[in-house]
């Protein structure tokens, strides 16, 4: 226990104030210390009105979310040792600000409530057997904590006005089509109604992921060829006619 | 100051979105009646989450032998014969319908070659019971069960702190919230209400509990008129992290030691086979923990105080598909590669066996309105829980709770709210806001510092007394305490109303753990090393007319004849 270690963290009430800003708190290093234990530092024996949201620390129930130095990360997980001098703790910027450092992530209930859930084939005899093989595949996305930084980085969500679901729920979607036993396929529901098209493929949401899930590679790409694959009707025509405008716009 | 107050009414109201909470509620809605569920941190971050081993059901798929009878039998014996014999055969007989549920809710089990549900080995199971899904089968039961709350549109408000229940001449007619995002004030009218408020490890320096689990349901219930049980008996689970510092008291899963990871001391001598010849690593967690305890103050610890645990020599491949969680951690947090080298474990606060006292088969208390579920109870694991078991009991006891709750909705109606009641828990609210109130987190830190010291794994009469002492001068200064700033998402404010649960679940802890003079599953008294058979009892605590603190002694039931041929006889030595 030695030197101190400055933290700029984002104050800021949108009710009472007019804007934000961040302040400089002087917090004592301990080795190993994450950003959550100097924002928690703080709070407890600094300023108790400072906002912030954290429940496991250890990186599993997914509260934690914030942008460090810019980067979408959790808090719990991200240690001072690795940030260098300055380390500057502000909200997510996608959702809206409730106080400080902590959002309002209630409009994911609602996408979350679209998406046709996990329906098993008809006529199966319990109890249901399963290849140890095939449960690989969903497996990966059913890691997801739910921290949604994912939506958070996406500039699709950031930036546009869109229907687009966003990264999380095509996660969601793809660990329920890669159920074994589930009987639909979400791929043209994800693309009409969930905006798929919108993505462009960037893979900032793969690089920010704490679960280190390939979202794009594994569930967006997918989701998007089987709805290719899938139908040549009308209806997807139209889709892949927009999705490639919205290349060219881009 | 916000006092605008809104009003929401339900027939059943839900305290919590653990796993209890969550099952709960799905059982009001299955029966046609309107749950509302609250939870003080967000939905889907309920501490359930953490959840790593399993969850144990006797489904024989890998051990065919196993069937409830046997899970029955470890219960009780691992309880060290003080559990409810009833709680534990509804548990042993309908874990594996809960976990037949859940897949069919769309949770995905790991599976055997034949494609049966996967089950894991764990301490003091006799058989391979664990149904899990790697090492994070809390996540999947959460999110499997948030699929449910949110597809069947059950209403929920997340971060809402519950602060009390409101009676009306003696019944219990609601509760009072603070929504965190704004600040607002609520008032839950409703009929029945289920506690399923966890556990409350944070009154412990060091544990593997979660920022909300600080007991809040016990102050609540207890206030309200609520009986508490065992509550002395607190788990320490034998492998927590101790290095670095900020991580200290993080869990490692048993599943390590299920998968066959050694405990070693810093000779290299693997311990269990001394204290444990023939379960050795996968003896009962108290057992395990006390074991790990010696080797530390015996001077056989590792440079950070604790001992090794060692899986490395299973190689790449099998640590990281059987443990893959376990291997980030180590990897994020500690820098250790566990597929290379050993990890530092020492004990850490894990689960609280005691809690509200209810009735078996309906998940009541004391009081006829108000039922209980999951951690926040007591009863089912007596004086010791077995791994798995949690995760089995939150969704038996959780739907258990949630159906009799609906039941008695169904014959009773909604009752007017006592302004007067209202106004007392605002006034105390109000009172909080001070200029130069004292810390709250000062004072928790002085509090679970003095449980860590005094009432911990190895326990005796003259440390217990002195955290009563400090109890109690906590007590005096707590009315000092205060916060600043405003109603909206303040940390102060509910840390000084966490605060006053969290002390009367240390003083009913610290004061039965006096009065149980012998040494008992998790609760070890240097001073009373032996079981004593007098003490085939549970110390019920609640709160007495004058506001004092009653401790009754309660006999532990007899189970009937034909169960006792499932359980090995207790001895006493
Ligand atoms: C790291 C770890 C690993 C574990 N692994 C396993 C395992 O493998 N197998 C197993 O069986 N058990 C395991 N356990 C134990 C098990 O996870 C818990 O006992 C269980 O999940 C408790 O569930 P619950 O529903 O009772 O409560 P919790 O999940 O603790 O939920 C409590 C709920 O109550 C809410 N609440 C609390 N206070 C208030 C208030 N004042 N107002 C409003 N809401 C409130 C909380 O917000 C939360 O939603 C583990 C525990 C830990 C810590
Ligand atoms: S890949 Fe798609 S979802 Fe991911 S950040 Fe880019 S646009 Fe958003
Ligand atoms: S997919 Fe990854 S980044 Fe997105 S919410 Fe889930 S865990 Fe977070
Ligand atoms: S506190 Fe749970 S993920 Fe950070």
């Amino acid at each position: 226990m030695s030197e101190n270690i400055s933290v700029h963290v984002f104050r800021f009430d949108p009710e009472t104030e007019n804007e934000g800003k961040f302040v400089e708190y002087s917090v004592p290093y301990i080795e190993g210390m994450a950003v959550l234990d100097t924002v928690r530092y703080v709070e407890e024996n600094i300023d108790p009105t400072l906002s912030i949201r954290w429940n496991c620390k250890a990186g599993k129930c997914g509260s934690c979310s914030t942008e460090i130095n810019g980067k979408p990360s959790l808090m719990c997980k991200t240690k001072v040792d690795t940030l260098g001098k300055d380390i500057t703790v502000a909200p997510m910027a996608s959702f809206p600000l409730i106080k400080d450092l902590v959002t309002d992530i209630s409009e994911n209930w609602e996408i979350a409530r679209k998406i046709p859930m996990f329906s098993p084939r008809e006529g199966m005899e319990e109890p249901w057997k399963i290849n140890p093989k095939d449960v690989e595949r969903s497996k990966e996305f059913k890691r997801c904590i739910e921290c949604f930084l994912c939506m958070d980085v996406c500039h699709v969500i950031r930036e546009h006005y869109t229907p687009y679901f966003g990264p999380r729920y095509i996660v969601k979607a793809a660990s329920w089509d890669m159920h074994p036993l589930d009987a639909l396929d979400r791929s043209k529901f994800l693309n009409n109604e969930g905006g798929l098209g919108y993505c462009n493929i960037t893979k900032c949401c793969t690089d920010v992921c704490p679960e280190h899930i390939k979202i794009t590679d594994n569930a967006i790409i997918q989701e998007k060829e089987r709805n290719v694959d899938r139908q040549y009707d009308p209806i997807a025509m139209l889709i892949k006619g927009r999705r490639k405008k919205e290349k060219v716009v881009r | 100051m916000n006092d605008e107050f809104e009003i929401l009414e339900s027939d059943v109201l839900i305290i919590g979105a653990g796993g209890a909470g969550m099952r709960a509620a799905i059982s009001v809605n299955d029966a046609g009646l309107k749950p509302i569920m609250v939870s003080k941190s967000l939905l889907g971050k309920a501490h359930t989450v953490m959840a790593e081993g399993g969850i144990a059901a006797a489904l024989g798929d890998v051990d065919s032998k196993d069937n409830w009878t046997v899970h029955f039998g470890d219960i009780i014996e691992e309880g060290v014969y003080i559990s409810d014999w009833k709680m534990a055969e509804l548990l042993a007989k309908e874990a594996p319908e809960r976990v037949l549920e859940l897949e069919r809710y769309g949770a995905l089990f790991d599976r055997t070659p034949d494609g049966r549900i996967m089950q894991r080995a764990f301490g003091a199971h006799t058989y391979r019971r664990l149904a899990h899904i790697g090492d994070r089968t809390g996540l999947e039961l959460i999110k499997t069960l948030e699929d449910q709350i949110l597809h069947r549109n059950i209403q929920f408000l997340d971060e809402i702190y519950i602060v009390d229940l409101i009676k009306n001449n003696n019944k219990i007619v609601g509760a009072y919230g603070i929504k965190m995002n704004d600040g607002k004030r609520y008032i839950f009218r409703t009929k029945a209400i289920v506690i399923a408020t966890g556990g409350s490890g944070r009154v412990f320096k060091v544990t593997s509990n979660s920022w909300e689990s600080t007991g809040d349901g016990l102050g609540i219930a207890y206030r309200a008129g609520v009986k508490l049980k065992d509550m002395e008996m607190v788990q320490f689970h034998p492998t927590g992290m101790v290095y670095p510092p900020s991580v200290k008291g993080v869990l490692v899963t048993e599943g390590v030691r299920g998968e066959g990871g050694i405990l070693l001391n810093s000779k290299d001598e693997r311990f269990m086979l001394k204290y444990s010849p023939e379960k050795k690593e996968l003896d009962a967690r108290d057992v395990v923990a006390r074991a790990i305890y010696k080797e530390i103050m015996d001077g056989r610890g590792t440079e950070h105080g604790g001992v090794y645990l060692d899986i490395s020599f299973k190689g790449p491949d099998f640590i990281k598909n059987k443990l893959p969680a376990m291997y980030q951690q180590f990897l994020e947090f500690a820098d250790i590669d566990i597929t290379k080298k050993k990890m530092e474990v020492a004990p850490t606060v894990h689960y609280m066996m005691g809690g509200i006292e209810v009735e078996a088969e309906s998940g009541k208390s004391n009081i006829e309105n108000i039922f209980a579920a999951g951690e926040v109870t007591s009863g089912l694991h007596g004086a010791n829980r077995l791994g798995g078991n949690s995760l089995a009991d939150i969704l038996v006891f959780g739907k258990r709770a949630g159906d009799s709750a609906a039941q008695y909705a169904l014959s009773s109606k909604l009752e007017k709210i006592d302004q007067n009641e209202v106004e007392s828990i605002t006034k105390h609210i109000n009172d909080l806001f001070k200029e130069d109130g004292k810390n709250p987190y000062a004072l928790m830190d002085r509090l679970m510092t003095c449980m860590s010291e005094n009432v911990g794994i190895v326990r005796d009469g003259e440390h217990l007394k002195k955290a009563i002492e400090i109890i109690n001068e906590l007590k005096k200064e707590f009315p000092d305490v205060g916060t600043k700033g405003g109603m909206k998402y303040n940390h102060g404010l509910l840390g000084c109303l966490e605060l006053e649960n969290m002390l009367i679940s240390c003083e009913a802890t610290a004061t039965s753990a006096l009065m149980r003079e012998e040494s008992r599953g998790a609760h070890t008294r240097s001073d009373f090393p032996k079981k004593d058979k007098n003490w085939r009892k549970s110390i019920v605590v609640y709160r007495g007319e004058k506001n004092e603190i009653v401790y009754e002694t309660e006999k532990t039931k007899e189970m009937p004849e034909e169960f006792k041929a499932y359980v090995k006889p207790e001895v006493y030595k």
